[in-house]
This record gives C-alpha cells, structure tokens and sequence, in this order.
C-alpha cells in the first residue's frame, strides 16, 4: 500500500462506505479509555464473565495460550500461557515496543477507504497485537473478547494478526454489549497477515443488543501456501451489521474458506459475506453462507475474484425464511481475468420443506422442536473446518438461540 | 372397540378427490395387508392416517384408541403410538441419523444402540437418508422404528428396491417389529402396502384389503386375495 496521505484521510472522515446504512458517527461519544483492569482472569466480575462466555471466550483458560479483553476503547486483560513463540498485547503498545510493527500497521487496510477506517487511523484506536513467531504453531487457540459497554459511545478498535512462516494459530475472538450498552456503535479495523505454509483460522461470535452498529472492516494477506479459515456467528438480535472481510491470496497455492451463519431477528439488519481475491496461481477459496431470517433484513453477500491461472472456488449461499415481514437477499458474484480457472456458485432462499419436518414430527418431535432440530444442523453445516474444541461454544450459542426462536 | 376405525374417509391430494369413502377397522394385535393397483390411494391413505399435510381430508373419520384423530397434529399422533415407515422419505439436511434416533427414542418407547443390528453403524454420523441406498433407506426408518417402538406401524412397501441381500435383513426386523423377540414378545398392530406380498413370508397377514380406486373393493384371507390377484390381476387399468 502506498504512503499514506493524511490530508485524504481527513476527507475521507465523511465518505460513506460503499454497503450498509451510513451511520452518523457524531452521534457517538468517544469510548472511555479509563477502564477496569483485570490481572487474574479468575478474577474477572460475574456479569463480565456471563457475557464472555456467551460469545465462547473463558475465563478458565487452561486449554488457551493467549487471552485479550477490551472493554470500550482499551485493553482490560491481556495474558500469554505459550510464551515462547507467541506475542500478545495491545496494538499501540507493540507500535511503541517493536520498531518492525509498523510493517504491519495500515499495511493490509486502507484508511481512506471508508469514514470507520478514516476515522480508526485518526483516532490512533487501540486493539489487540498477535504474533506468532515463525515455525511455531500454537497448541491452543488465543482467544480475544471485545466489549462494548458505554451506551451511545463509539468503540474503535485497530487489530493486527501476525502468523509468520511454517506457523499457525487458530483465534476465537467474541464480541458483546455490557451493562445497558444498546445504540453504540463498534468499528473494528483488524489487519490479518498470513506467512508462507501457515495458517489461521479465525472463528469470530458476535452477540449485540438490539440497536447496536457494527462495522468491521478485515483484510487478510496471503504468502505461499498459506491457509486462511474464517468463521461468523450471529445469533442474537443486533441493530445493523455490514462486514465484508477480504482475503488477497497472492501466494501460489494459498487457500481460503469464509463461513457465516446468522440469525436476522425481526428489526436487525444484516449485511455480511466474504470476498477472495484469487491473485496467485493454483490458489483456492470457499465462500459458505447458512442463514436464518426471521422477520429482520438479511444480505448475504460473496465474491470470488479469479485473476491467476489453477484458480478454483466455490460459493455457496443459502438461506431459511421463517417468518414473513423481512428481506432475505443472496447476491453471489464471481469475476475471472483468466482462462484457467474453475469458479462456481450456487444461491438458495426458501422455507423449510414441510415434508421434512412433518417426517421429524411423526417421531414424535413437536413442530418447533422439528424446525429448530433442521435450523440446527442447516447452520452447523455450514461452518467447516472448526477446531474441534471451538465447535462446543458454537453448538451451545447454536442450542440457546434455537430455544429462543 | 377397534383399535383403528376409519369412517367414510374422503381424502384429497393436489385438488384431485383420491380416497372416495374407504371404511375399514383393525382389531389390536392384527396385521392388514393393503394391496391395490398404481395410483389407487394406498400411500395416501397411510399419509392420512400420520396426518401428513399433503393430504386434506373432507369428510369421514379416523378414530385411534378410541379418539378421534382426524385433526391431529402428526407428532401427536405419534405420542399416541403410530409409527410409519414411508417409502421414500425425504432428506433432511443437516439432521444427523444418530441425533434422530436419540430424540425418537426420547419421544417413544423403544432404546437407542442398537444400530449394528440393523446393519447402520456406520450411518449415525450422516444427514438422514441424504445419498443413502433403497435398502440403506429401509434399514434406517426400522431402526428409528426401533427407537420409537409404536403401537401401531404402518409400512409403505417395505421390500421395495431392496436387493436379496437386504430382504432378510428387512424381514426379520419388520417381524420384530410387529411380533417382538424371543427376549420380548409385542403384539403390535400392523398396516402394510405391498405389490409382491414378499413381506408376507416374514409377518404372517391376519386380513388383507383391496383398494380400488380410492374404495376398498375387497376384503379377505390375504393368501387368497394374493393368489387371486397374481392369477387374475386387479380387473383394473393402471391409472
């Protein structure tokens, strides 16, 4: 990425992004940097710890090798259980620290790309800092909470992730509203660089209050060989969400899955999905979105960029109505400048087929108990290749909202 | 006081009248064979019977045990004790079989683990008959047939596209099914649609019907209704 120009970034503080409502950002206060701190996660309060758990972050961390926790706009915990190899902290603190940082800082996204990233670079905004040395690979996952607490207040946050060569890391990174938060807005701005033969898998569960707005702006930057899983759960009712994460494979032989699942609840807003640049030769990307909509407004968005020859990818968009009143929207792209690549697509929006729960009925399922058992395993099935030990946390968020619907 | 009496039952599917007034009762412990041509209503009257939404009935009644079930919703029907094998079951995406059958035993009477009897241990890990074979199909609605363990079971052509591998398979766990094991006897009451009358060898009919379209033409020993419509057919066209 070129030098930045701080003069076009200023501008940029008013340029709305080009999916997604446009937020009025002077609606917010500046998120509190002044925040509790937490040495001993044992230690963590019980209505904090409650809400880490909803979204799959423990405060027993024995089976974790690093945990970070932010409330509003500043680092509350920060723990490293694998020492050696692993670098965990806040953001601006690894800028002060290690002069090579900066390599990765605004190197992956643009802050003149919409008003959140123009405003996350003017704020100097803190997030978390992850490096895994090259050759190591994490035993355990890191996990990550991000909290918002302070109604009609802006958390912005700034992430990098750094997974050096023949390593690999698999984070779980939770994001939820505290104590009455409700219209806030949450901007996180999280840079993802991946080395040659290495890995990251990225399982990300949000759980907002009902007018909250979220904008997450992630791009991921793939050498050799490298392999990129990224994981979206929403569950619960949010106010409106617009996230596109962009993958650039731009090492032979990287590949890239996108899976989403959500839930869009009467008056949510859901605008989500993954695109895969497809720059390097051989390189492969999936795209899987399984969604419910149950009266709120759902865009399931994909793209899938060919521009290298050995390209092959899929997307795949399905989702389940449940109720009438809102938008289900399936919008799968696919652009090849090449050739040689294979590159398909395949989109669904529709009911559950009542023979297919009138046959869990004559089993003597009840018919919610038969609609919540097919909205289980259609939503499970689309997120693959999740650490073994993550997938608990999800089939529990799964189990809590499927009584709830 | 039967166990299942069906009234003057008028049954339409897809806008087109299909039962025109069948009347039929089956005693507890009795085992009906339902023959008839293509497109007589045999299936649609097993659909009826679960309460299957395909299916609207206009007038008549279905009284099971004594209640009157015309209404019912299917999965009461089934708390109620009615189990139903259907020919092609749909596939359920993303619903394990082994998650199936832990719930239908949960809900029914019968026990779970007992998949390698009916030859699916190695299916409990899979979407429910998604890419599973004629018998594979089979063998699995037996086994949360099992699980379920009805009062009353109806089988929509149990031997339909199963090889001769799989037929004894089949046929003794239909038999088990209705009769119990050795360990166990049962006495459940059966309905069961058959083109060959194969099944029979394995359960022993008590009475046999002939559906005609949409009305029972005959009724009768179910060795003499077979022999008769193996020598003589329906004395109808296919529709």
């Amino acid at each position: 990425m070129s030098r930045i120009n701080d003069e076009e970034v200023r501008k940029a503080l008013d340029k709305k992004a080009a999916y997604g409502a446009d937020i009025d950002m002077g609606r917010y206060d500046e998120g509190e940097k002044d925040v509790e701190q937490i040495e001993d996660l044992s230690d963590t309060p019980d209505d904090i710890q409650k809400k880490m758990i909803n979204v799959g972050v423990n405060t027993d961390d024995s089976d974790k090798d690093g945990t970070i926790l932010f409330i509003n706009n500043a680092m509350s915990h920060c723990s490293n259980r694998a020492q050696e190899g692993l670098i965990i902290m806040s953001t601006q603190k690894a800028l002060e620290k290690y002069s090579w940082a900066r390599d990765y800082y605004w190197k992956a996204v643009d802050p003149v790309k919409d008003k959140y990233t123009a405003k996350t670079y003017e704020e100097r905004s803190d997030g978390y800092f992850i490096y895994v040395k090259p050759g190591y690979h994490l035993k355990f996952p890191v996990q990550t909470c991000m909290m918002l607490e302070q109604n009609k207040s802006v958390q912005n946050l700034h992430n990098i992730i750094v997974v050096d060569d023949d390593a690999s890391c698999d984070m779980i990174t939770g994001c939820t509203t505290i104590h009455g938060a409700n219209d806030a807005l949450h901007v996180g701005v999280s840079e993802m660089y991946i080395g040659e033969n290495s890995s990251l898998s990225f399982t990300m569960i949000h759980s907002w209050n009902r007018e909250t707005a979220v904008r997450p702006r992630t791009n991921i930057m793939m050498k050799k060989n490298s392999r990129y899983v990224n994981n979206y759960v929403l569950l619960d009712p949010v106010g409106t969400i617009q996230s596109f994460p962009t993958a650039y494979l731009d090492g032979e032989g990287a590949s890239c899955s996108f899976n989403t699942m959500c839930i869009a609840h009467e008056n949510s807003n859901i605008d989500t999905g993954g695109c895969a640049m497809l720059n390097a030769p051989n390189t492969g990307a999936e795209i899987l979105s399984r969604n419910i909509t149950y009266g709120g407004k759902m865009i399931a968005r994909g793209r899938l960029i060919g521009n290298a020859p050995g390209v092959k990818a899929h997307l795949e968009c399905k989702s389940i109505i449940l109720k009438d009143g809102g938008v289900t929207q399936a919008i799968p792209e696919l652009e090849a400048s090449c050739a040689d690549v294979e590159m398909t697509h395949e989109a669904a929006v529709g009911k559950i087929a009542r023979d297919q729960i009138e046959y869990l009925m004559s089993r003597g399922l009840t018919e919610d108990e038969a609609v919540s058992m097919i909205v289980r395993g259609f939503l499970v099935g689309g997120i693959k290749g999740l650490p073994a030990n993550l997938q608990k946390d999800i089939d529990a968020a799964i189990d809590k909202a499927s009584e709830g619907s | 006081m039967s166990l299942l009496e069906i009234k003057d039952l008028h049954v339409e599917a897809g806008g087109r009248e299909i039962l025109k007034g069948v009347t039929l009762s089956l005693e507890e412990g009795e085992t009906c064979v339902l023959f008839g041509p293509n497109g007589s209503g045999k299936s649609t009257l097993l659909s009826t019977i679960m309460g299957y939404g395909q299916t609207s009935v206009t007038s008549g009644k279905i009284i099971f045990k004594g209640t009157d079930i015309t209404n019912m919703s299917v999965d009461r029907r089934a708390k109620l004790g009615i189990g139903m094998m259907m020919q092609r079951p749909p596939n359920v995406i993303g619903v394990k079989l082994g998650e199936l059958v832990k719930v239908t035993a949960a809900n029914g009477k019968g026990t779970t683990g007992h998949e390698k009897e009916f030859k699916m241990q190695d299916f409990m890990e899979r979407d429910v008959n998604v890419g599973f074979s004629g018998g594979e199909i089979k063998r699995s609605e037996l086994l949360q047939l099992s699980a379920q363990s009805p009062d009353f079971v109806m089988l929509d052509e149990p031997e339909s596209g199963v090889d001769i591998e799989n037929i004894g398979l089949i046929g003794k766990k239909v038999h088990e099914l209705i009769r119990g094991t050795d360990d166990g006897r049962k006495n459940v009451s059966a309905f069961v649609i058959t083109h060959t009358g194969q099944i029979m060898d394995y359960i022993g009919a008590d009475k046999a019907f002939v559906l005609i379209h949409g009305r029972i033409a005959r009724e009768g020993d179910p060795a003499a209704i077979l022999d008769d419509i193996k020598q003589n057919g329906y004395g109808v066209d296919d529709e």
